[in-house]
């Protein structure tokens, strides 16, 4: 299971050297990987069926308990197969519509690369390893809604995309924090198992919003909604795969997944029915007023996600089974209907509904692909989105909390997705031809491929629904509520009240879209103040107001004087050890240390090179006399019998100065300098550290802390580090990887000076 | 200020630099069991090239070094990150010292160990770090 969630990065990572030899057909080629994972998770389906649930768990970091541990039920199966199976389409459809971009090998692998992520979010067994996952699929998504990087729409989408998610992303880490703490693991498939315990503890509210939160922005639910329709950016194989069938998916599989654990409590109840609830009308209000035809499918896949959280919110085993029943089908018919605006555009030239018409002749197979998909997005027998949406109307009837008000939600809501799904499937190919920046055309058969075997699956699983519903739905539900379910999906229930209530919404749905032009002119009407206070004029003014704090803060903090920064930094580091010395320490400070007169005699060199530094009239005088310093350090060291040390610190002064002199030799001498009261400012600052590391030095001497390990050291370092140096043991053996980190920034500091020299060096030419 | 010009300083620079580079190397090798290692030797040698930039100037420089000194940084750290991973090939963690201890005829038994290869990495990248950021100065400089 390893190898099936790793493949995915590792294709990735070869992209930029398998497509030059394939170069077009690289596509066709990429798409044979999540072809032969849909088969891999295929071969699990009858073990799942019967109930059984395969774990596979490897080591990651032993020491901190993370492990990379897989977990593969009803649930994470029926996702699992999802992700592949529409994978392939996509990848399979992007081959030709990204056809002649020379950013193919880009794509492919954000795209890849988002795909196993995704993977490894639904199949996860371990919370960390699930956030992992969960933050690399908001970090493909940005990469891919920003595609298109020179459109600043484009990358205002995609930042958006990427603070909403990774904002609820941290409040998530937080909720799995807690979780893991309070359930004692953070292995989910046990933690699934310890609802009540987990329910009744004191952490459970602020850990439950914490959860809420994350699963929230990344499903766009209402307030957060604003982002999923801006990502529309992308280009449309990445609308259909991340932006309706699959990562926007994941807050509300996370809801599913911990639903056991810490679902059915009054607050999970009331928070997920309302805000689902909410979204559920306000996506399917805003698709029918849009005109644009990602942005109403972007609004319908709200709409769609709404009706999921809101399943989850209500949690009897007749929610659970619409809950799974509606996610199948809403994959099924939105990846195709994304796959066909896909093929409009490519075809037409344009994205707006308003600007197409009559196509129907030129794009025949087009319009009976998106006819098909459409009837299911619309719940119209005898497609599988029907039956979904009769089993949560059922399901809503007898629901325990705000029965009423949630059907009449729904019932609201589907009338407008009809509107909604005839604007995308009649619009376009009926009525008057238009004529559109590009002579219509069909797409290629590998466009076509995708929505084709979608739309028979729309059509398959609604006419024999005992195919999904034995295959995966009951034991995808199971692992929903804990206890084993039996799903008896149906296409006909007889006359009820859940059909009476669907035939309504046609008929208001049908009449809504023969005036749809005149409706969508009363909704801007209606609805214009509440865009400009709207949560995403919030977002805007938040991120104004963050840029405004910076700009505000960052004089203070980076006002480019270097002596400050010494200041600050000495008085912060004066400030805080000496308060810790002063109100912690209880020891007493070393008296008797005896000093020869030579280490007195060096002493005084120190002090003298010092002051004249400091009264110095020349910049040379200064270098050399800093130099000075460091070379009766050396001495000290020498006397102290650590050769390395001193030769060290020889060669590094020697440089040091070197370095001054080609530096400061072309600067004109000293013009002005520093006023008296600033030259008493500065020795105090110096004094005071002078002051504090001489304590530090005496309290060191007196107290003994710990036992020293330099006498493991010595004894080890023949046997062990086979050398007789134990300094150059101690650099290249015991402590490598220190030193390992010491080089990197060696080598950073130059590529730093380097880059700043060639940075301004343009500049000073044009100038000169 | 840095023109070829000075007869004196360019023919000590000719002389020191050969000798400062062998010094170098003797100290990089040396340095497991008596003072000097990587850090040290690196220190020298980019002396001896310094010296070598400060008689004769930039392209001189360049071209007797041969390679950038950006790629010799990189190489140097290439060559401490694989020092570590060998101990992964022993089964061991990373950074676990690996000794081999050939009997050579004629010379006796020498060790060589991924804690040598790894000094080796940091003489190398002191050495590129150093002349990136003297020679970025001195360009600056012109």
């Amino acid at each position: 299971m390893l190898v099936a969630v790793l493949a995915g990065f590792i294709l990735a990572a070869l992209v930029p050297w398998l497509q030059p030899y394939f170069g077009e057909r690289a596509g066709r080629l990429y798409a044979l990987l999540p072809a032969a994972l849909t088969l891999y998770f295929a071969t699990f389906l009858p073990g799942v069926a019967a109930g059984e649930a395969s774990q596979a768990v490897y080591p990651w970091v032993p020491g901190l308990g993370l492990e990379l541990a897989f977990y593969l039920d009803g649930l994470s199966l029926l996702l699992a197969l999802l992700i592949s199976g529409i994978g392939a389409f996509v990848v399979l459809y992007a081959g030709d519509y990204l056809h002649g971009d020379p950013r193919q090998a880009r794509f492919f692998v954000q795209l890849l690369a988002f795909m196993a992520s995704m993977l490894g979010l639904v199949l996860s067994d371990n919370l960390i390893a699930l956030f992992i996952f969960w933050e690399l699929t908001s970090i493909t998504s940005y990469l891919l809604i920003g595609f298109d990087h020179e459109d600043a729409t484009a990358r205002r989408a995609a930042l958006q995309g990427l603070v909403v998610t990774v904002g609820g992303g941290l409040a998530l880490l937080a909720g799995l924090v807690l979780l893991g703490t309070v359930a004692g693991t953070y292995t989910i498939s046990e933690i699934v198992t310890q609802g009540e315990a987990i329910r009744e503890h004191g952490h459970y509210v602020p850990l439950l919003l914490l959860v809420l939160l994350g699963a929230f922005t990344k499903s766009a639910q209402v307030p957060f909604h604003f982002w999923l329709p801006n990502a529309m950016a992308a280009p449309t194989p990445v609308s259909a795969y991340l932006h309706s069938a699959t990562m926007v998916k994941a807050g509300v599989y996370l809801l599913a997944r911990l639903h056991p654990a810490l679902g059915g409590t009054d607050a999970w109840i009331a928070i997920c029915s309302l805000i689902g609830g909410a979204t559920m009308v306000t996506g399917a209000y805003l698709a029918v007023r849009s005109t644009g035809i990602k942005w109403v499918l972007a609004y319908s896949t709200v709409m769609a996600l709404g009706t999921l959280t809101m399943l989850a919110g209500v949690g009897t085993e007749a929610a659970m089974v619409a809950f799974v029943v509606f996610l199948l089908g809403h994959s099924l018919y939105k990846g195709a209907l994304f796959l066909v605006a896909g093929g409009l555009e490519h075809g037409t030239g344009t994205k707006d509904l308003l600007a197409m018409g009559g196509l129907r002749r030129a794009m025949p197979i087009t319009a009976l692909l998106a006819a098909v998909s459409a009837l299911s997005l619309a719940g119209l027998p005898p497609l599988f989105g029907f039956i979904g949406k009769e089993l949560m109307l059922e399901s809503l009837l007898a629901a325990p909390f705000a029965g009423v008000l949630l059907t009449l939600l729904a019932v609201v809501t589907a009338l407008l997705v009809v509107a909604a799904a005839g604007a995308v499937a009649l619009r376009p190919f009926f009525g008057p031809y238009r004529e559109t920046p590009e002579v219509p055309h069909e797409p290629s058969n590998a466009m076509l491929a995708g929505p084709a075997v979608l739309g028979l699956l729309s059509l398959l699983f609604g006419l024999v629904p005992g195919i999904p519903g034995d295959a995966f739905v009951s034991a995808a539900a199971g692992a929903l509520s804990s206890e084993p379910v039996h799903a008896h999906l149906a296409l006909w229930h007889g006359l009820t009240l859940p059909l009476g209530l669907s035939a309504l919404a046609v008929a208001g749905g049908a009449l809504l879209y023969s005036r749809w032009d005149r409706a969508r002119a009363a909704m801007r009407r209606i609805d214009a103040p509440l865009y400009e206070r709207g949560p995403e004029a919030g977002y805007d003014r938040l991120m104004a107001a963050l840029s405004d704090l910076a700009r505000r803060v960052t004089p203070v903090l980076q006002h480019g004087y270097l002596r400050y920064y010494i200041a600050t930094t000495v008085l912060t580091l004066v400030a805080l050890v000496g308060l810790t010395l002063i109100t912690r320490y209880e020891g007493g400070l070393a008296t008797a240390i005896d000093v020869r007169f030579y280490e007195l005699a060096i002493a005084v060199l120190f002090v003298v090179a010092t002051v004249f530094a400091c009264r110095t009239q020349s910049r040379l005088g200064a270098v050399v006399s800093v130099g000075v310093v460091g070379y009766a350090v050396a001495l000290f060291y020498l006397l102290f019998s650590a050769p390395d040390l001193s030769i060290t610190q020889i060669l590094v002064e020697t440089l040091t100065v070197i370095l001054l002199v080609l530096v400061l030799f072309k600067l004109p001498g000293f013009v002005s300098f520093s006023s008296p009261r600033q030259r008493a400012w500065d020795a105090l600052v110096a004094g005071l550290l002078g002051t504090l590391v001489t304590l530090l030095l005496l309290v060191a001497v007196d107290h003994q802390f710990a036992a020293p390990i330099s006498e493991y050291h010595l004894a080890e370092s023949v046997p062990l580090g086979h050398g007789r140096n134990v300094v150059n043991v101690i650099i290249v053996d015991y402590r490598a990887l220190d030193t390992l980190g010491e080089i990197f920034v060696v080598a950073l500091a130059a590529i730093g000076v380097y880059s700043m020299i060639q940075y301004t060096r343009p500049a000073r030419e044009e100038r000169s | 200020m840095i023109r070829p010009r000075s007869l004196i300083l360019q023919t000590m620079a000719r002389l020191l630099l050969p000798l400062q580079l062998l010094f170098s190397v003797f100290m990089l090798l040396r340095g497991h069991d008596l003072p000097g290692g990587g850090f040290i030797a690196g220190l020298v040698a980019s002396a001896g090239f310094i010296l070598f930039l400060f008689a004769f100037g930039i392209p001189a420089t360049r071209a007797l070094l041969g390679v950038d000194p950006r790629s010799v940084t990189g190489a140097g750290l290439l060559l401490a990150v694989a020092s570590a991973l060998l101990g992964l090939l022993g089964g061991d963690p990373a950074f676990t010292a690996q000794w081999w201890q050939p009997a050579i005829p004629l010379i006796g038994t020498i060790k060589i160990g991924s804690p040598i290869i790894f000094d080796v990495g940091v003489y190398l990248t002191v050495i590129g770090a150093l002349l990136t950021i003297v020679v970025s100065l001195a360009e600056a400089e012109e």
